[in-house]
């Protein structure tokens, strides 16, 4: 392809298509996946093209706020996902109602711990490479095919992660082949393990995990599953400072999705404000959560 | 040894080519309908689509020669992610990419060095109310045409809208104007020939759909939910069941849980 449009093909087109034209690299056949398109067009709109900063070996943790801990669930028709709502900087809270659950796509879920500034940009890319696939390719990614996506996407962060800003999510979402939800963790290198029936992460996760392993079981109906997450999200709250319980004067509740043959859904806030209301009076009676056989 | 060829005549060679080239496929309706923008294709193809998505608010179909429109409608999505990403969703507009298209099917048309493309494009943009509703249409030299309420492309494009233009109106609902484009394209054999028999098998229909809660409004319509409104026919009515969203950046908030109780 030539630059008959007067436009370089090659890399050094480090901009957006912007003009009245088309350039040519985008009609090159090739790939399918947004990031590699974008990398190859216009490196400097991705978080990638971004050079790593000087290494002074100190950290940049504080540079940016933390969203803090998201816990998910399988129940027999899907996966739910939940997320507080608190960024913090330091020890001081950045927003009280940040938003760190996000549909990917029509059948997933992603929630973000970390860097919220790099998460959420992560996201936004995430998003649109599954949603230019799809239009591309006139079909969608496989679960696992999204799930290893996102890997690949964290892996372009470690330069980043090890100067502290790290970025943590969680992925879930329904497997139509396998009729089933599934749950996807990863670390900052972008190692990606499948999880079974729940986990979390983030700085709460310990509690919320620990909360979760007393209340999950095999056969919860969405509900309870909503309900269960809920918990978890308050004993995580309980424990870690960074973490946001129910703010029950302002009305700010977890955010909890769900993922299931209906695709991804966002529970009512006002059915979610019912759930808290009964966690919490029933905390009221017993603080410490309802309590688990001994044996 | 080059002979010269004058420039007008060079210009009708490739023109008559391009037209010869479009002529010889199945032709594809555009058409305004009281809550969208309806695309009805002829085309047998479950796999190769004449219509599709390019954008939350912005449909695109063509009529040619398939590598080059597939092209074309690759780079349209790259064009508009890439827009979209690096400023807002907002900001792809059917304008700019109409204007791109033409920009580069003009270029490739004056080239002497290569064939024209033997395409003809629609880029539709579904408006927030009817009145913002465009209908680009783009033809092989960079021509760009902004229709008001239905276009026809393809091969025996004058006589199908010449029917459609008989049986229009813009408060059609969306059973009505699939049925219109479909008897239409069915009568492309002109008044004297007796009309086609179109089947759901061999159309293909997607609306961007106004009344649709998600950011992405275009959807296609196919196996049963096609029969039964071709069926549904002059009988108003509303566009049937959603299937699940196809893509959904904003959920619909307000989902009631205990569904899915096992």
């Amino acid at each position: 392809m030539s630059d008959r449009l007067g436009l370089p093909t090659t890399s050094t087109a480090a901009r957006p298509a912007t003009g009245g034209t088309l350039p040519a690299a985008l009609l090159q056949s090739g790939t399918s996946s947004f990031t590699d398109f974008a990398s190859s067009v216009a490196p400097n709109v991705l978080p990638g093209g971004r050079s790593p900063l000087e290494s002074t070996g100190a950290g940049y943790a504080d540079l940016a706020p933390h969203g803090t801990t998201i816990v998910a669930a399988t129940f027999p028709g899907g996966v739910v996902v939940a997320g507080d709502r608190r960024a913090t900087m330091g020890n001081m809270i950045a927003q009280r109602d940040i938003e760190k659950v996000y549909p990917s796509d029509e059948f997933s879920i992603i929630g973000i711990a970390g860097s919220a500034g790099i998460a959420v940009e992560m996201v936004r890319l995430f998003q649109l490479e599954l949603e230019h696939y799809e239009k591309i390719e006139g079909a969608p990614l496989s679960l696992v095919g999204k799930a290893n996506r996102l890997a690949t996407m964290i892996r372009q962060n470690l330069g980043l992660a090890m100067q502290g800003l790290v970025v943590v999510p969680l992925f879930a979402g329904w497997d139509l082949a396998r009729e089933e939800g599934r749950i996807f963790s990863y670390d900052a290198t972008g190692g990606r393990y499948e999880e079974q029936a729940f986990f979390s992460v983030g700085s709460g996760s310990v509690f919320a995990r620990g909360s979760l392993k007393k209340l999950y079981r095999q056969n919860l109906t969405d509900t309870e599953a909503a309900t269960a997450v809920i918990q978890a999200l308050y004993d995580a709250s309980d424990d870690d400072s960074a973490t946001g319980g129910p703010d029950l004067t302002r009305r700010i509740f977890p955010i909890v999705m769900t993922a299931t043959a209906d695709g991804v859904q966002r529970v009512a806030d006002d059915q979610i404000a019912d759930l808290v209301d009964q966690v919490v009076a029933a905390r009221m009676q017993r603080p410490d959560g309802p309590g688990a056989p001994l044996l | 040894m080059p002979f010269y060829v004058a420039p007008e005549q060079q210009m009708k060679d490739r023109a008559d080519f391009a037209r010869k080239g479009i002529a010889r496929g199945r032709s594809v309706v555009v058409l305004r309908y009281a809550h969208g923008i309806v695309f009805v294709a002829e085309n047998r193809s479950q796999a190769l689509h004449k219509v599709s998505e390019i954008y939350d608010r912005i449909g695109f179909a063509a009529v040619g020669r398939y590598n080059e429109f597939e092209n074309l409608r690759t780079a349209g999505i790259r064009y508009a992610d890439l827009r979209g990403y690096s400023y807002d969703r907002t900001d792809v507009t059917g304008r700019g990419l109409a204007n791109a298209y033409a920009q580069l099917l003009g270029t490739i048309f004056s080239s002497g060095g290569e064939k024209p493309y033997e395409v003809e494009i629609v880029v539709a943009e579904l408006g927030v109310d009817p009145e913002g509703d465009q209908i680009y249409r783009l033809t092989y030299d960079g021509s760009v045409a902004d229709e008001d309420s239905y276009l026809v492309m393809g091969g025996s494009a004058e006589t199908i809208a010449e029917t459609i233009r008989g049986g229009y109106r813009p408060d059609m609902d969306l059973a009505a104007a699939t049925r219109l484009a479909v008897d239409a394209l069915a009568t492309d054999g002109g008044p004297k020939s007796a009309p086609r028999e179109l089947g759901g098998e061999a159309l293909e229909v997607a609306i961007l759909d106004r009344t649709r809660a998600l950011p992405r409004k275009f959807r296609r319509i196919k196996g049963s939910r096609l029969t039964d409104l071709l069926a549904e026919g002059t009988v108003p009515s509303d566009p049937g069941p959603e299937p699940p969203p196809a893509h959904a950046p904003d959920p619909v908030p307000g989902t009631e849980l205990g569904q899915h109780q096992e």
